[in-house]
């Protein structure tokens, strides 16, 4: 006998695909604003200017001080993310007891809850005039300044993701490991790291992108100068921070407006570059379990 | 054999002191904004409109708009996410299209905010003439949570045993019905903490509502949700880089910044007690 359908599951298929339906529909509008900039503007120029003029006449839209702005302050962040978020998994995965572990956890995932104006906010009062009379620098608010507070919040990401892939490895390997005379320090260091890499490189990709699609912190923290970053501790302005800050004031449809979905299309690609090598490196350690 | 003791001891308290840095971090970050946060915080500051040019007075319009985009993006996030995560996890088996549909998710829970922003401003504002609108802000934010609130909802599913569902089924309960008496209820405290937490996220977001709901200072309280919004994140922003007499409006940004907190935290919080609660109360 068959059995009746209940009437929602008539429409679950259709809501089944919302996700496909939205991800399409924001590749479609961003692509089909953005290109319509290179009726008007060489896509070559927008490749490879180094300069960046909206206001002037002719207007400049070279991309390429703003993609080096992302890739430091993106890199910065990681360079501290990065071992501060391994300590952070391993302690908890293999080394705290069971009562830090209950502290610790929560407390990363409090970093992750926090709104990223706050941490913007916290930059410009706290981190920037830190950094500033550290290095001796004119103005506080740079790329490094910047990539501090992304570390922090790209840690959670990395930290939960690494942990669940170093939880994963199996039992038998560290006591075989252990078996052979290896200290714990070295069997999590020759043993458990390499077999949970494939999960570390997970987490790092989508950490790195989350750090180059975030917005507010830098459009706040970054230095906001347009031009060519000559150091990390140079005032920037990456890609988010430059859509954020013109998009309010350019008419709709203008060669402007377009060129700022141009850059988000670039943002875009970037972006999905990270969250590929993220997936692929995800299959191979969700399977790592099942050998 | 004294030497590799050591050294391992050296290793694990680079380790954990490394491990601390967060919990350093945050502890910095909420002392320093709560302290001079809650000088300023009043019930008058949570009640009273901003006067002066926002150097007096308090951020109830903020508070208020901030709570409408939230209930937007809720109105249609929630149950389209948790309908589309059912779909997901209990209609389609692990084939190839499955995994497309998950890998849209994840894609879709990648995308910088602000290119959520760009697409409420092309969609929502411009070609659905919807305008600066809590409307407006409210749908962007709730696509933005929407992939958040669908594996939220596929990783709760997936985690009840499947023997329950063989129960339901080989007792003649239809699928639906497994799936609304069953499967739903065992899953609900991941779904409540995965909602729970987007919540926070959309009260939060900054750079999707910048050019589609947000104002910094507007003298009346919103009567549609066709009206353009105070929303406690763009005050904070606004304050900070639009304010011209710091001295007076960056201690209401502290303030604004307070309560901004502690909504989220209260979040996480109520998130927190459900997981603990629900893994207490798991037998199986």
């Amino acid at each position: 006998m068959m059995k009746k359908k209940a009437i929602i599951e008539y429409f679950l298929p259709i809501l089944g695909y919302i996700a496909v339906i939205v991800l399409f529909a924001i590749i479609v509008t961003i692509f089909g604003e953005g290109v319509t900039t290179f009726k008007e503007y060489s896509l070559w120029k927008f490749l490879t200017g180094i300069s960046w003029r909206p206001a002037t006449s002719p207007p400049k839209f070279g991309s390429v001080p703003l993609l080096v702005s992302t890739l430091i302050v993106a890199g910065t962040a990681m360079l501290i993310a990065v071992p501060l978020a391994l300590a952070t998994a391993i302690y908890i995965a293999k080394l705290s007891n069971a009562f830090t572990k209950e502290v610790l956890k929560p407390i990363v995932e409090l970093l992750a809850s926090i709104p990223s104006v706050v941490y913007g906010f916290f930059g410009i009062v706290f981190m920037a005039p830190l950094v500033q009379k550290i290095f001796h620098l004119p103005i506080g608010q740079t790329g490094f300044t910047a990539g501090i507070i992304l570390a922090f919040m790209a840690l959670p990401t990395i930290a939960s993701i690494s942990e669940d892939a170093i939880t994963a490895v199996s039992k038998s390997i560290e006591e075989a490991s252990l078996g052979l005379g290896a200290s714990r320090a070295e069997m999590l260091i020759h043993i458990v790291i390499p077999a949970a890499m494939p999960g570390i490189i997970t987490a790092v990709s989508l950490g790195f992108g989350r750090a180059i699609g975030e917005t507010m912190t830098v459009l706040m923290v970054a230095g906001g100068a347009l031009g060519m970053p000559h150091s990390i501790f140079s005032p920037m302005r990456p890609i988010t921070a430059t859509i954020a800050a013109e998009m309010g004031e350019t008419p709709v449809g203008s060669l402007h407006y377009h060129a700022l979905f141009a850059l988000a299309v670039e943002l875009f690609l970037i972006v999905v570059v990270f969250n590929v090598i993220a997936e692929y490196y995800h299959e191979k350690f969700s399977h790592m379990g099942k050998v | 054999m004294m030497d590799k003791v050591k050294k391992e001891h050296i290793v694990f308290g680079i380790i954990r002191l490394l491990s601390y840095a967060s919990v350093f971090f945050l502890a910095l970050l909420v002392g320093y904004i709560f302290i001079k946060g809650f000088k300023v915080i009043s019930f008058r500051f949570l009640t009273d409109v901003p006067r002066n040019g926002i150097t007096a007075g308090g951020i109830y319009p903020a508070i208020l708009g901030t709570f409408y985009l939230v209930l937007v993006s809720f109105i249609f996030a929630v149950p389209l996410g948790v309908l589309s995560g059912i779909y997901i996890a209990e209609y389609t088996s692990d084939n190839t299209f499955a995994r497309f549909l998950r890998l849209s998710v994840n894609m879709l829970s990648g995308i910088p905010s602000v290119v959520f922003g760009l697409f409420g401003l092309a969609i929502f504002v411009n070609k659905f003439c919807f305008g600066v609108s809590i409307l407006s802000g409210g749908l962007t934010l709730g696509i933005l949570i929407l992939p958040t609130i669908i594996q939220a909802t596929i990783e709760a599913l997936k985690s009840v045993p499947y023997s329950f569902r063989e129960a339901s089924l080989g007792l003649g309960a239809t699928k639906w019905q497994t799936i609304k008496h069953i499967v739903l209820p065992v899953g609900m405290p991941g779904i409540l903490t995965g909602v729970i937490l987007s919540v926070g996220r959309a009260a939060g977001e900054t750079a999707p509502i910048l050019f589609t709901a947000a104002t910094f200072y507007t003298g009346r309280l919103p009567h549609s949700i066709f009206n353009e919004v105070m929303a406690l994140p763009y005050l904070i922003y606004g304050l900070l880089t639009e304010g011209t007499f710091p001295d007076k409006q960056i201690p209401i940004a502290y303030g604004a910044s307070t309560v901004l907190l502690l909504f989220v935290f209260a979040l996480s919080f109520v998130a927190i007690v459900i997981r603990v609660k629900s893994r207490r109360m798991k037998k199986w």
